[in-house]
């Protein structure tokens, strides 16, 4: 238990003792893919590794803030008014500009984690297809699911759901 | 895989990757009724200085299947080593059933030799004697085998004892930071190993057939794709990246094709890739969400999860046909479904007044039968035996491991230490 302690303190540390410093038995050699290269990552990654960061709801492009996380009922991919009137906007500068936007899905931690992936999915395609209907390219539209596996609220309450099952524009 | 992580795995390759402090340790809350009683006396092992405790380890896996009581050492009223120093009365006297005795020697450098006895007290004789030898630091998987051996022998089961587990673990909440591991540890959670680590999440682990590698969904280049990972090596394919999900693969029961998830034809619908073309065959084609395959033991139908019908619900494909028919029909939402492999029924998520619990449908019975008592319960997978189904849960607001037997009479859990843990995957049997 006392290690256990060393790993919240100093994940460094333990990733150093992880790495090199284990004296059980090995049977048949250490299975060792440490794949995350930043490097490696092609441009779409940016900014994703701060994802449950839910400060930024709102961007301010010269002319008043708008949304850029919508909501959506349990096990729906159905946009409300404020979503389209929200995403009427956005179409609108999205149109006069070459700018690619990613949109995530997402849902809330009920149900299992592969049909949430494909929930957050559908949420972010019907965002995807309102935009178009609206005269955005699609070739300008790139998504995303991470189902429920970047929650910006934590619990079992309705409240945390609700935050969770959301679409961000990125 | 780019050069740079060619070398980084070489890097890695040279010292093992253990991870120092363990995350699983167990926990068992309920049994069997009539547990068989057994005393395993403590191996005689000279003056060898090893690294494990056999004993322990058998006792400790005996324990957890349910099915047996180990007596305790202190209780003993003789420790014999040898079928001479056998005493049927000491043992009569205890209730004990079964007796287990043992010798541990040194084989050659590196090398033991144990050999073990097992006893019918009841009876009154010896019921098989064996020898079993290995490399020193092989002295754990020789204490899962033995453990197997006495397990197949009284409950005419195979075991299950030598198997592996993979599963997620996460960076817990209070972390404020994303961090997502593969692990793998023995079926009992001992020797974890980190297998990938990321800052972007990590899905779905499945075993192959042969148990040598492993497949996951990795977001690690910013958007999914599914790899196929050799355990013992840690090389790895990529095998998809389409636009949209790659998601849910599950090896085929032959290790020759993978079920997956792709979406990249419209919604996500369920696709066949031979592994050795890499040539991809779609199964299902709709606008509802297909997702979630597993195959059945003759590798001849695929269930999968369905909400074509709105609410989500197990279908079955037949391969040869095209054939798709609905399999659950108890309860609002059914998914992640996993067949027996004995074929006769299927372990899934099952809701049952809005609380997700692990179920299994008996084909013969059409019954529903839910076996946890827990809530949001996900991710069941089968032990290769069909004795146990480990699956995720929570426990004090943090993703836990727990097993339950497929009768729903024995449970134990897993609890992790300090992190998130999710999506266990129990290993075929290893190859002996």
């Amino acid at each position: 238990m006392k290690l256990i302690k060393i790993l919240c303190c100093s994940l460094a540390f333990t990733l150093l003792l992880s790495a090199c410093g284990s004296n059980a038995p090995e049977d048949d050699g250490a299975s060792s893919d440490q794949s995350v290269d930043e490097s490696s990552s092609s441009a779409t990654t940016a900014g994703t590794g701060e994802a449950g960061d839910i400060s930024s709801t709102s961007v301010d492009e010269g002319g008043g803030a708008l949304s850029t996380v919508f909501y959506f009922d349990y096990d729906r991919s159905t946009l409300t008014y404020e979503t389209r009137q929200a995403l009427d906007q956005h179409a609108e500068k999205l149109k006069d500009s070459a700018r690619i936007i990613r949109l995530e899905g997402h849902a809330d931690d009920r149900g299992t984690r592969e049909y949430n992936l494909a929930l957050g999915e559908r949420r972010a395609k019907s965002v995807s297809d309102y935009l178009v209907l609206q005269g955005v390219s699609r070739s300008q539209i790139e998504t995303i699911s991470y189902g429920e596996e970047k929650p910006v609220a934590f619990g079992q309450n309705e409240q945390a759901y609700s935050l969770n099952r959301r679409v961000e524009i990125k | 895989m780019s050069i740079k992580n060619n070398l980084l795995l070489f890097v890695m390759g040279m010292c093992s990757l253990a991870v120092s402090a363990a995350e699983l340790t167990i926990e068992i809350n309920q049994g069997q009724d009539n547990p068989t009683a057994i005393a395993v006396v403590p191996f005689a092992a000279g003056r060898l200085s090893l690294p494990e405790n056999v004993v322990p380890i058998v006792n400790s896996n005996l324990k957890r299947s349910g099915l047996f009581e180990p007596l305790p050492r202190e209780d003993m009223l003789s420790q014999p080593h040898e079928r001479k120093d056998v005493f049927f009365r000491d043992w009569n006297a205890l209730d004990v059933e079964f007796l287990l005795i043992g010798q541990i020697k040194r084989a050659a450098e590196q090398r033991l030799e144990i050999q073990f006895e097992l006893f019918d007290v009841v009876k009154k004789k010896r019921v098989f004697v064996e020898k079993i030898s290995g490399a020193e630091a092989q002295l754990r998987d020789m204490a899962h085998i033995i453990s197997d051996k006495v397990y197949e022998q009284v409950t005419g089961v195979l075991g299950a004892f030598n198997t592996r587990i993979v599963y997620v673990s996460a960076a817990s909440r209070e972390e404020k930071r994303l961090n997502f591991r593969l692990m793998r540890a023995d079926a009992d959670g001992a020797r974890e190993k980190l297998m990938l680590e990321s800052e972007e999440p990590i899905l779905s682990p499945a075993w192959s057939p042969d148990a040598k590698e492993v497949a996951y969904v990795s977001f690690e280049s910013g958007r999914p794709a599914i790899y196929r990972q050799n355990v013992a090596t840690g090389e790895r394919d990529k095998l998809t990246n389409f636009r949209g999900l790659n998601s849910a693969p599950a090896w085929s029961p032959d290790g020759k094709k993978m079920a997956m998830v792709l979406s990249k034809d419209g919604s996500p619908d369920i696709y066949v890739m031979d592994l050795a073309s890499k040539q991809l065959k779609r199964l299902t084609r709709n606008s509802a969400i297909d997702t979630e395959p597993g195959w059945s033991p003759d590798g001849q139908s695929i269930i999968f999860t369905s909400d074509r019908g709105r609410k989500p619900q197990i279908y079955k494909v037949t391969l040869a046909t095209g054939l798709i028919e609905r399999l659950t029909f108890e309860g609002d939402y059914n998914a992640r479904a996993t067949m027996r492999h004995d074929g006769n029924g299927l372990i899934m998520v099952h809701r049952r007044e809005g609380l997700f619990h692990i179920a299994e449908l008996d084909f013969k019975t059409e019954r529903t039968t839910v076996l946890t008592r827990t809530s949001l319960d996900e991710s069941p997978s089968l032990a290769p035996n069909d004795s146990m189904i480990i699956y995720a849960t929570q426990q004090n607001r943090r993703g836990i491991l727990a097993a339950v037997s497929v009768d729903g009479n024995v449970k134990y859990i897993l609890p992790a230490t300090n992190r998130d843990v999710r999506e266990p995957a129990w290993s075929p049997l290893l190859s002996k």
